[in-house]
């Protein structure tokens, strides 16, 4: 008897040594990723870098792709003069060596600004501007900080005044807008639309360039495997598997800067103290009523050109929902979200994981119900989509 | 007797035939059967992220042009409980019971559902056009 329960024992100890075994193993050494299916290599090439399309004109903005009008842009980019205290410019939130953001929950400028600093590297392919989309174009979006008394906290007269009349501008904003005439009708309003519009053309110019996820892809179009291996680590190709599968990011993290640019509700909660954000619901109505949107008097396109502001959705579904950002190089971005709720990447993964109810709205995102191994794939992915700034031709 | 292989064979192609014959359908039926509504999209295939253009065929059951017809239309995506980016309106009639359709938009793969309200002679009819994108 004592014998066989010994036998018993050890064959019990000997099961749970090889279970937790198989547990650790489950935990530290990754599955090595299956082959690619067709439709999944049709996905990596939607989200490779080469597949951007050029970047399609602004008919908004007649100086759009004036280099002349670039270079004024990216000079009053920097210029502190167009703020209350003399010391904030664009750059101060949008600071070059963070990927133009600015590391804090809510941006700084003259005082606290009410939401998290966007990125702005590849922001010319939105077709809206700012978290809850109220402005439909680079150049009306560059106006509105210059006036924010959080931000810039300057006026459309000082502004005017300094890039119109002062020697390093004076005669660039000539050749390019003509002489400013005080007394034209509207003289402001047209002079203040042209700085956004020097600035956009700037902003134009900001975009990403090849990632190692760029580099995988590219080896993997060309059955190149060493280049594969190169590229990405395991632990990345399961994470990216996870991306493009079963985790569902890109359903609205798609297209070569992984983002669709639009709005949705993903149950963030409030910054704390505040009242829930309406977002998008209160973006739309703002866009619509703007006279330096796309239809207004300012905008140099023809009205039926503005298919995006004609045919804008607003509604009660729009509620607490913000733009989808792209998730090319997060480094040195964080923190995360609108208000900067977040303050890590595994943070923001173990939301989605969960997806909470929302606040206010409904969140549309479902929850996961993935290991925390598979979250550290997602996380060493995202990670191989750094890359440094294309660079500059200024 | 034919082998069960052989029947197995028989059912694979029949059921290859009918899933290619619902590929190419472009027709879809109102749901009380009042109207029969296809689409040219201007982008083929369709792709998300894009804004553009249809235009939408409006025929009887008899296939009779239907020319006054006031239009609507809805999307969305049933799994995600959500609607389509944009506001979709008809601009203009184009003649032969035809409608431009402007400001169609997809910001997500997967199954949408475009639902297509035909209000013509005091008849309302809705038909729903799926779409796997």
């Amino acid at each position: 008897m004592s014998t066989d329960r010994k036998k018993a024992g050890k064959t019990i100890v000997a099961v749970l040594a090889i279970a937790a075994l198989a547990a650790a193993a489950w935990q530290i050494r990754p599955l090595s990723p299956a082959p690619w299916t067709k439709a999944e290599i049709d996905v990596l090439r939607s989200l490779w870098i080469t597949s951007l399309p050029p970047l399609a004109p602004d008919p908004t903005n007649a100086v759009a792709a004036n280099p002349r009008a670039a270079k004024l842009g990216q000079q009053l980019f920097f210029d502190t003069r167009m703020s209350a205290n003399g010391v904030v410019s664009c750059a101060s939130c949008h600071q070059p060596q963070r990927r133009f953001t600015d590391g804090l929950p809510k941006g700084q400028g003259v005082a606290s600004s009410k939401r998290n600093t966007r990125s702005i590297v590849g922001v010319a392919y939105s077709p809206w501007l700012y978290w809850d989309g109220r402005k439909d174009s680079l150049w009306s979006q560059a106006l509105a900080p210059l006036e924010d008394p959080n931000e810039h906290g300057s006026d459309r007269v000082k502004v005017v005044e300094l890039v119109t009349q002062s020697p390093e501008y004076r005669e660039d904003y000539e050749i390019l807008f003509g002489v400013f005439d005080p007394a034209a009708d509207g003289a402001i309003d047209t002079a203040f639309a042209n700085v956004g519009k020097a600035i956009a053309a700037f902003e134009r110019l900001l975009m990403p360039s090849p990632s190692r996820f760029d580099d995988y892809v590219e080896a993997l179009l060309d059955g190149n495997e060493d280049g594969q291996a190169a590229a990405l680590s395991t632990d990345e190709i399961l994470g990216l598997q996870l991306f493009i599968g079963e985790a569902g990011c890109t359903q609205c993290h798609n297209g070569p800067l992984l983002t669709n640019n639009e709005f949705h509700n993903t149950g963030v909660i409030s910054f704390p103290g505040e009242v829930p954000d309406k977002g998008r619901v209160a973006g739309v109505r703002e866009v619509l009523a703007d006279p330096f949107n796309c239809s207004g008097n300012h905008s140099d396109s023809a009205e039926a050109e503005c298919t995006e502001l004609r045919y804008a959705r607003t509604g009660a579904e729009l509620i607490g929902a913000f733009r989808t950002p792209s998730l090319r190089n997060l480094e040195n971005t964080e923190p995360y979200m609108h208000k900067g709720q977040f303050n890590t990447i595994a943070e923001t993964l173990r939301h989605y994981n969960e997806a909470p109810p929302a606040m206010i709205g409904h969140n549309e995102a479902k929850p996961l119900g993935l290991s925390r191994r598979q979250l550290q794939q997602i996380e060493a992915f995202l990670g191989s989509l750094a890359a440094p700034l294309a660079p500059q031709i200024l | 007797m034919l082998s069960r292989l052989t029947w197995f064979a028989i059912l694979v192609l029949v059921l290859q035939v009918s899933v290619l014959a619902a590929d190419t359908e472009r027709e879809w039926s109102s749901r009380r059967g009042v109207y029969k509504i296809s689409f040219e999209a201007e982008l083929d295939p369709i792709e998300i992220n894009k804004i553009h253009t249809w235009v939408l065929s409006v025929r009887t059951l008899t296939g009779d042009p239907v020319t006054t017809a006031e239009i609507s239309v809805l999307g969305g995506m049933p799994l995600h409980d959500h609607g389509m980016p944009t506001r979709p309106r008809v601009t203009e009639y184009l003649g032969e019971g035809r409608y431009r359709l402007e400001g169609m938009r997809f910001h997500m793969n997967g199954r949408w559902e475009v639902s297509v309200t035909v209000k013509a002679d005091g008849k309302v009819d809705t038909a729903v056009i799926a779409l796997d994108l």
